[in-house]
């Protein structure tokens, strides 16, 4: 069977891998800085507010965790949809799909005002709150994806097991990710996030994010290993995110649409895509433009090798503009609480709400993403995970 | 969970006592002791809080007179009785290691964050421990008093 | 002076063993010491607090409910907002004056906490902090708050605040600190030991009476009454919320 032929070992610890991990480190040891400047003074440090509740650290977080879904795909597509050429790449996918959510919460719990009572929020549910079954969701995928994980890698099990946990692994990330979706999509309060599609839309999203991370990570490990990747494979890769890319523009416009169609959005609507100052330029610029219809350019007019390294590289950028016109773009617009009426004096009242993140955000946002790469990293020198080669001629004698 | 408590703070206090041989010299209450003891109190004090701290923030159950047996630990009024001052006669707060509150802790290693929101010197005001009296202008007895007599006006 | 903390190990053990007596039986002396007593006073699930604000009857340039709340709740000192940028400042209860864009008609009212009866704060909130009393007032708890700050994300009034740096020195009936969310709790305190909202008092004593404070439950109330005779509305009625705070004249 191809899986078997698969030989799969741990990252050597090259130079190249000490220097990437001593950088990840130290991205690792500011953000512990950040965090306990701005444990010790409080939340006045940042940029954030009583307008802005969420900032950039709920940026990176909201980004790591939608992307840690979306790298589970590629086993997914393996174990489930049972796509013989993925198979090899579905350890690695597993282990950074964990490190990822992994990298992400702990930027959510580190930007808690009482960091230090997490154990409250993991003794005491409030279960009509859909972040207290995020919580339980959240873990729950670490150990689903675990358990995946620990089939894929034994030896004589029946591949039957692999695909059951792989399909229960599947279920379980769409949850998640309807679950993170949801924690936007039930304010009904706010018109940039009362909308139904937040939670398919992330679920799109995610598969976009999640498989750009995935290619880029698994291109920077066979490089300093100097394993062999063959273009064929990555061209097939960058023509999926491609797809993906699509789609999330599709999602994003019906998003919209939608939302043009409602009166009551229509403003929130013109602020984002029209008159919102930085938020339409990340909508168009970023988003869409370099972040969508680029990469897709790229992968189906020129497909290589490069053009999918580069697809990725768009596809991520621009899937963080995308959360932060969503998380920042969503609060920066007025709630409109006196309808009819125009606010002369009040506090904060129908103005748009300024947001600047301040360093320490910054950092401890970068700390996240650092301890997903780190981990894994520390996962793939420890696990065998990484295929020793992956190179089209040698796919194909199995395939 | 008692037991583990009572376990640690033995240890903590015998083995303080032990290595410095000096016990924390708990600083002297004024008024009424605890009726159920001493011993109970320093045994059990963090849970008498925690009930009633839940009973007050979540049931409004509250300690007042002149029936006030609902709470017996209530942290706004242990400074009733429980206030240290300092060289200058000032009462000192949870900052200063004398303070009630943290001789005992400082020498078991317990670190609480109650006085990060609580007040740890006594009241500045007692006039919501006390339940309002129908004369009393801002009772809600009074004030719907006076909004019947502006209807009948 | 004795030591009062004096205490051999034979008698650490003995209080252990009293310790353990105590957990055989933990209803018994939670009752010996806390619940059989009648209780004095207790959220009342047989009252729905609530506000009536006549805006025609609330003063521009009068912002003393706002002063009232301060000084009670000990919040929004110059010592506390020195060192906040103004986004960061709490804001329990705020004063806006509003045109209406049909008629241009002025005019002004007090925005706290609407007390809500479907609050989505407490919807939203993991860990239960924030939560709807048996009696209607809506507060955080905030000794299980994390401050993850999903509730002021779902309040469509901007009723809450975080409290964003250490304080100091704060009032025995207003408990507050960093790192966790706050907002009107209609002056619990006050509320449980027969008094009216440190608002209400203040608008009576500037020779306003806007704000009516009242039990919704009791059909017999004036602010039942008043608001039975004559229109009002909710803030963002949309929403179906169905808030303790109402409107007129507005
Ligand atoms: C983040 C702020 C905060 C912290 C920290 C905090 N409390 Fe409270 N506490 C409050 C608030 C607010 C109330 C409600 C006051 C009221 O309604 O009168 C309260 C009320 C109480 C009450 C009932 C009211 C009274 O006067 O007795 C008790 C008991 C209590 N807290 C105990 C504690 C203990 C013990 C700790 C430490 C383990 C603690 N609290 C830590 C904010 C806090
Ligand atoms: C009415 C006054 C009064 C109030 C109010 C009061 N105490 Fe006390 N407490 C005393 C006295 C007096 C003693 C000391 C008795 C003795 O020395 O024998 C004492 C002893 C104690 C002890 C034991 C100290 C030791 O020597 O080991 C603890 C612990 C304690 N109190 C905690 C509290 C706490 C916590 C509160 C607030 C919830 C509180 N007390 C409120 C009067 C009071
Ligand atoms: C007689 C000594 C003594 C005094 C005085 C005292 N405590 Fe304690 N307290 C202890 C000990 C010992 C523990 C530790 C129990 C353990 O963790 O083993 C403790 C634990 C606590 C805890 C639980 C801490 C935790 O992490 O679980 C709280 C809350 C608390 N004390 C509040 C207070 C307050 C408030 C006061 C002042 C009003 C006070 N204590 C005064 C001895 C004391």
């Amino acid at each position: 069977m191809a899986l078997e032929q698969t030989i799969y070992r741990e990252l050597k610890a090259t130079r190249g891998v000490w220097q990437l991990a001593v950088l990840l480190l130290a991205f690792l040891a500011a953000a512990g800085g950040a965090w306990f400047y701005m444990e010790h003074h409080g939340h006045v440090v940042t940029g954030m507010d009583n307008q802005i509740v969420w900032g950039l650290p709920h940026v990176f977080a909201i980004f790591l965790i939608v992307a840690a879904s979306g790298a589970l795909n590629v086993a997914s597509i393996a174990s489930v949809f049972g796509q013989k050429v993925y198979k090899p790449l579905a350890r690695f996918s597993s282990l950074l799909a964990i490190m990822l959510l992994v990298g992400g919460l702990a930027v959510v719990v580190l930007d808690l005002g009482r960091a230090d009572r997490l154990i409250v929020a993991m003794t005491t549910y409030n279960f009509t709150s859909i972040f207290a079954w995020n919580v339980l969701l959240y873990t729950g995928f670490i150990g689903v994806v675990g358990v995946y994980l620990v089939v894929q890698m034994m030896r004589r099990i029946n591949y039957k097991w692999v695909q059951a946990a792989g399909f229960i692994a599947f279920l379980w990330r769409l949850a998640l990710t309807t679950g993170t979706g949801s924690i936007f999509g039930w304010l009904v309060a706010r018109p940039g996030y009362d909308a139904a599609i937040m939670a398919p839309m992330f679920i799109i999203n995610s598969f976009a994010y999640g498989l750009a991370i995935f290619i880029l990570v698994l291109l920077v490990l066979f490089r300093l290993n100097d394993r062999p990747i063959g273009d064929g494979l990555l061209i097939r890769l960058g023509r999926l995110l491609g797809i993906f890319a699509a789609a999330v523009l599709y999602f994003a416009a019906i998003f919209h649409l939608t939302n043009l169609y409602a009166a009551e959005h229509g403003a929130f609507e013109r602020f984002i895509l029209v008159d919102g100052g930085l938020y339409p330029v990340l909508f168009w610029g970023v988003q869409v433009v370099l972040g969508g219809l680029i990469p897709i350019a790229l992968v189906f007019l020129n497909p290589s090798r490069s053009s999918t390294v580069l697809a990725s590289i768009l596809v991520v950028v621009g899937g963080f503009a995308q959360v932060y016109v969503i998380v920042i773009g969503g609060q920066a617009f007025p709630l409109n609480i006196f309808p009819g009426f125009e606010v002369l004096e009040g506090f904060h009242e129908g103005v748009i709400n300024p947001y600047t993140p301040s360093i320490w955000e910054l950092m401890l946002g970068l700390g996240g993403v650092a301890l997903a790469l780190f981990g894994t990293g520390v996962g793939a020198k420890i696990l065998r995970v990484l295929p020793t080669n992956l190179s089209d001629a040698n796919l194909a004698a199995k395939g | 969970m008692r037991l583990v408590l009572a376990f640690l703070a033995a240890i903590g206090f015998a083995g303080g006592a032990a290595a410095g041989g000096s016990y924390p010299a708990v600083p002297a209450a004024t008024g009424d002791p605890h009726p159920e003891g001493n011993d109970y109190w320093r045994l059990h004090h963090m849970d008498l809080l925690q009930h009633d701290r839940d009973k007050t923030v979540r049931e409004g159950i509250r300690n007042l007179s002149p029936d006030d047996v609902a709470i017996t630990a209530s942290i706004g009024t242990c400074f009733d009785c429980h206030a240290v001052k300092d060289e200058q006669g000032e009462y000192v707060s949870f900052d200063d290691p004398r303070h009630f509150c943290r001789v005992c802790h400082d020498y078991a290693a317990v670190t609480i964050d109650c006085f990060e929101c609580h007040r740890s010197t006594p009241a500045n005001t007692t006039a919501y421990r006390t339940m309002a009296k129908p004369e009393d202008p801002d009772s809600i007895v009074a004030y719907l008093a006076r909004l019947a007599q502006e209807t009948s006006q | 002076m004795t030591n009062r903390a004096e205490m051999t190990r034979r008698d650490i053990l003995k209080s252990g063993a009293a310790a353990s007596t105590v957990t055989l039986a933990p209803g018994v002396t939670l009752m010996a010491f806390g619940g059989t007593a009648e209780a004095s006073s207790r959220a009342d699930a047989g009252k729905r607090w609530g506000l009536l604000i006549d805006a025609s009857k609330c003063d521009a340039n009068c912002s003393d409910c706002v002063t009232a709340c301060k000084v009670e709740n000990g919040w929004g000192s110059e010592e506390e907002l020195a060192g906040l940028n103004p986004g960061q400042a709490p804001e329990w209860i705020r004063k806006v004056t509003l045109r209406d864009k049909a008629t241009g008609r002025e005019v002004s009212a007090p925005v706290m906490c609407q007390h809500c009866e479907e609050p989505p704060c407490v919807d939203v909130c993991p860990t239960g902090a924030s939560m709807k009393r048996d009696d209607g007032i809506v507060l955080v708890d905030r000794h299980i708050c994390i401050g993850c700050r999903y509730c002021m994300m779902a309040c469509p009034f901007k009723a809450r605040s975080f409290v964003h740096e250490e304080l100091t020195d704060q009032h025995v009936q207003a408990p507050r600190g960093k790192g966790t969310v706050e907002s009107c709790n209609l002056c619990a305190p006050r509320i449980d030991s027969g008094r009216i909202p440190a608002c209400v008092e203040a608008c009576e004593k500037a020779g306003h009476s806007a704000i009516l404070f009242g039990d919704l439950k009791d059909p017999d109330s004036p602010i039942s009454k008043r608001l039975r005779e004559y229109d009002s509305i909710a803030l963002r009625d949309d929403l179906e919320l169905n808030p303790g705070v109402r409107y007129t004249n507005l």
